[in-house]
């Protein structure tokens, strides 16, 4: 095909910021596909309308998700994408690569696709963006044979993620690279396999940073945290201080709780224990001096999402103390309880927390055997209108 | 037919030496510069981390790039953040430098920490969506262009973090960042009745619009759909479900601005992001209105918040009305909410500024 004048998209190669625009070129050299996507994005920035159709069903035998079918409306115009799937690859917890998997990936995605990829995608997956379809099977079995496998899409479980949890990070409350590996290695068949009534997603979060967005973007959420109390080292407390650290304006002024206290004569960090509510301000601003407790688990919290249908909702505490050691058999018991529920009363679409709304907490906390605690509501109800039963 | 159900290959396969040794060890850390971390372990080994941005739509050239920089100074091991940056590990602190030369060859920047802008986690767009309302990677790109130094830098009040979504599906989840760009259709679904019977199961149609705006068409001899437009807020949920039902359209499509939220407990409790600006239009390659207007918010957001202090926290503290006669963006009854939540939002005593 003959090279197209791109002049809207070719604005967007200059600047400081690097330019996703020279990334299609790149891979436009070696990729009839890759070229068409430039047109295809040069008429969408002209016409400021996407060109891309619904999704038809297309796949991998034995799954029925990780493919995401696309098909351009101008097929004539732009014949080389005509088909253009997306494959989801679940990306090893933590997102972290050996370079030999990177170009494992690489080449084989330079063989049958486009060349062009997300690393990552919204959710966590390697996205390989656009094959048809005949090479998705060939595709997917030299990824499985290079070790990697498709991750979740449709009404499944969606690829779990964390984050860098105890490979980096002196927070880590909880081990979040094994959670997220052990529980998608477990739901396989839950990922792989669509038949909820809409999609459910699980992250994992070290501490109540929640670096992976978890109470936001996870219909199950799990938050590393702890039981005891914060542990403080008075001299590096004082060395901060030394060394014209404003404590009282960067860490106790701002201790949501007003846990934390100053001794100026002391030269003492005062905590009452029981107020603080783990919000981590004080650890984040003074790493080096205070550090989570050694009491430690994970708070599940359940229903987070994006607006569709009902609104966005944040998650709900479910338990505020689990213990998550492998093989987390707790956390799994209540997610297959969970799973059976909303499989049975949830309508198409609907995701647990509407499902929760529309039948009652009182209702749902009943059938995964959970007892109702004061940390599950901000308050409790002011209306009268309890139902006795 | 190869493998199956073989899941994601083991994340131990894939970490530096260093993490391995000190894996679950972590003591303390520190940003020596923007874009340089230093991690201490309580056995004493430390590893230096250098974060990149990246434009997230990559080609496997650019992939085979940052390996050769990761085989060259992180014996062959890298790792990406949730918010699509490129980390290169090494317990060497003489590789720093290098690693940042060699960063700064490929043309990425290096910073997004601390009290900085990351990178934008977004959707994709019209390079890859049926129901983009906008763009993505070209909307991202004319924003972090202007947002630039604050990446390479950490001059903000705090961290913030910017998200895109392309329709309100939101399937990048954007809802609780600092600011959200949100891509928005504005006019209801163009029904194609002569489709409707062949491509989409009615009930199930019916059924997904939160509002109840469509049903059955009233005329026995169609086999179709009607949508009642004054009850449309546009959502897409019924194109979902029925490609029948497209509602892109090329002048009502465009952006909507929400700030102030965040996910980490730190301080105030996770917020929800709540809309700043209606609506602006799509005006490819730039966008110009969009960015003027995010640049905006985060200009007086850097100048007015105190440190420490999350756009929603400062927002929190002196208050709606002020932000917006500080930003100078109208307040119209497109901000009040009259959706299913929408009354705990209304003001329920006399506190408040003038």
């Amino acid at each position: 095909m003959a090279d197209r004048d791109t002049p809207l998209i070719n604005n967007l190669e200059d600047g400081p910021w690097p330019s996703y625009v020279k990334e299609i070129k790149r891979a436009a050299k070696k990729n009839a596909a890759a070229k068409d996507l430039l047109g295809v994005q040069e008429l969408s920035f002209k016409d400021k309308i996407t060109h891309w159709k619904h999704g038809g069903i297309v796949g991998v035998t034995g799954y029925g998700s990780g493919v995401i079918g696309r098909y351009v409306d101008v097929p004539e115009e732009f014949p080389a994408v005509e088909m253009f799937h997306t494959m989801r690859i679940n990306m090893p917890s933590g997102w972290f690569y050996t370079t030999d998997a990177l170009r494992k990936i690489c080449d084989i995605w330079e063989k049958y696709g486009s060349g062009l990829t997300n690393f990552h995608g919204s959710t966590g997956d390697i996205i390989l963006l656009g094959t048809d379809t005949k090479s998705l099977q060939p595709c997917f079995d030299e990824l499985t044979e290079a070790g990697f496998d498709l991750g979740g899409s449709g009404s499944a479980l969606r690829t779990p993620s964390a984050c860098v949890g105890p490979a980096r990070c002196e927070w880590a409350c909880i081990d979040t690279l094994d959670i997220c590996n052990n529980l998608t290695q477990e739901f396989q068949d839950e990922m792989h396999r669509p038949r909820w009534p809409y999609k459910f997603k699980i992250k994992v979060s070290g501490c109540p940073n929640d670096g992976v967005a978890a109470i936001a973007r996870a219909d199950f959420t799990i938050i590393g945290t702890w039981r005891d109390s914060l542990r403080i080292d008075q001299d590096e407390v004082r060395r901060y201080v030394k060394n014209g650290f404003d404590i009282k304006g960067i860490v106790t002024d701002k201790c949501p709780t007003k846990a934390l206290a100053w001794d100026e004569k002391a030269q003492k960090l005062n905590l009452r224990a029981d107020d603080c509510v783990r919000c981590m301000h004080c650890i984040n601003k003074m790493c080096k001096a205070i550090r989570p407790g050694l009491d430690r688990g994970a708070t599940i919290l359940i229903g987070g999402k994006a607006p569709i249908i009902k609104g966005a909702y944040l998650s709900w505490v479910l338990v505020p103390f689990m213990k998550m050691e492998p093989p987390y058999d707790e956390a799994k018991e209540l997610l297959h309880k969970i799973w059976e529920w909303w499989d049975e009363n949830g309508r198409t679409r609907e995701r647990v927390a509407e499902l929760i709304e529309r039948m009652g907490l009182k209702t749902f906390l009943r059938a995964v055997d959970l007892k109702p605690l004061p940390q599950m509501v901000y308050r409790p109800r002011a209306n009268p209108y309890v139902f006795f039963d | 037919m190869g493998k199956s159900d073989i899941g994601p290959p083991s994340y131990k396969k894939m970490l530096p030496a260093v993490i391995e040794k000190n894996y679950g060890k972590w003591k303390y850390h520190e940003i020596t510069k923007p874009g340089v971390l230093r991690h201490v372990s309580e056995s004493g080994d430390e590893v230096w981390t250098v974060r990149a941005g990246s434009p997230r739509l990559v080609s496997i050239d650019f992939i085979r790039d940052i390996c050769d920089i990761a085989d060259k100074y992180c014996d062959g091991k890298l790792r990406f953040t949730s918010r699509s940056n490129v980390e290169f590990m090494t317990p060497k602190k003489e590789n720093v430098e290098p690693i940042i030369a060699a960063v700064q060859k490929l043309g990425l920047p290096v910073g997004g920490t601390g009290k900085a802008i990351s990178n934008i986690v977004h959707t994709q767009g019209w390079a890859h969506c049926h129901s983009a309302a906008t763009d993505s990677s070209g909307l991202v790109k004319a924003i972090m262009d202007e947002l630039y130094p604050y990446f390479t830098s950490m001059k903000l009040p705090a961290k913030l973090r910017v998200a895109l979504a392309c329709c309100i599906n939101m399937c990048g989840a954007v809802h609780c960042s600092d600011i959200a760009i949100v891509g928005i259709h504005t006019k209801p679904p163009k029904v194609d009745n002569s489709k409707v019977s062949a491509v989409c199961e009615i009930p199930t149609t019916m059924a997904s619009c939160p509002t109840g705006a469509i049903r059955k068409n009233p005329d026995p001899n169609v086999k179709g759909l009607v949508v009642n437009e004054e009850k449309c807020m546009y959502c897409g949920n019924c194109f979902t479900v029925c490609p029948a039902m497209p509602l892109a359209d090329s002048t009502g499509d465009g952006v909507a601005i929400y700030v102030g939220g965040k996910v980490s407990n730190a301080r105030h409790t996770p917020m929800f992001s709540r809309l700043a600006i209606p609506y602006l239009p799509n005006n490819p390659p730039r966008w110009p209105e969009a960015v003027n207007a995010i640049k905006n918010i985060v200009e007086v957001y850097a100048k007015h918040a105190l440190p420490d202090e999350r756009m929603g926290e400062w927002i929190d503290r002196v208050g709606w009305e002020n932000f917006f006669k500080l930003t100078g963006i109208p307040f119209t009854e497109y901000h009040i909410d009259d959706f299913t939540h929408g009354i705990d939002t209304y003001r329920t005593t006399t506190q408040f500024r003038w």
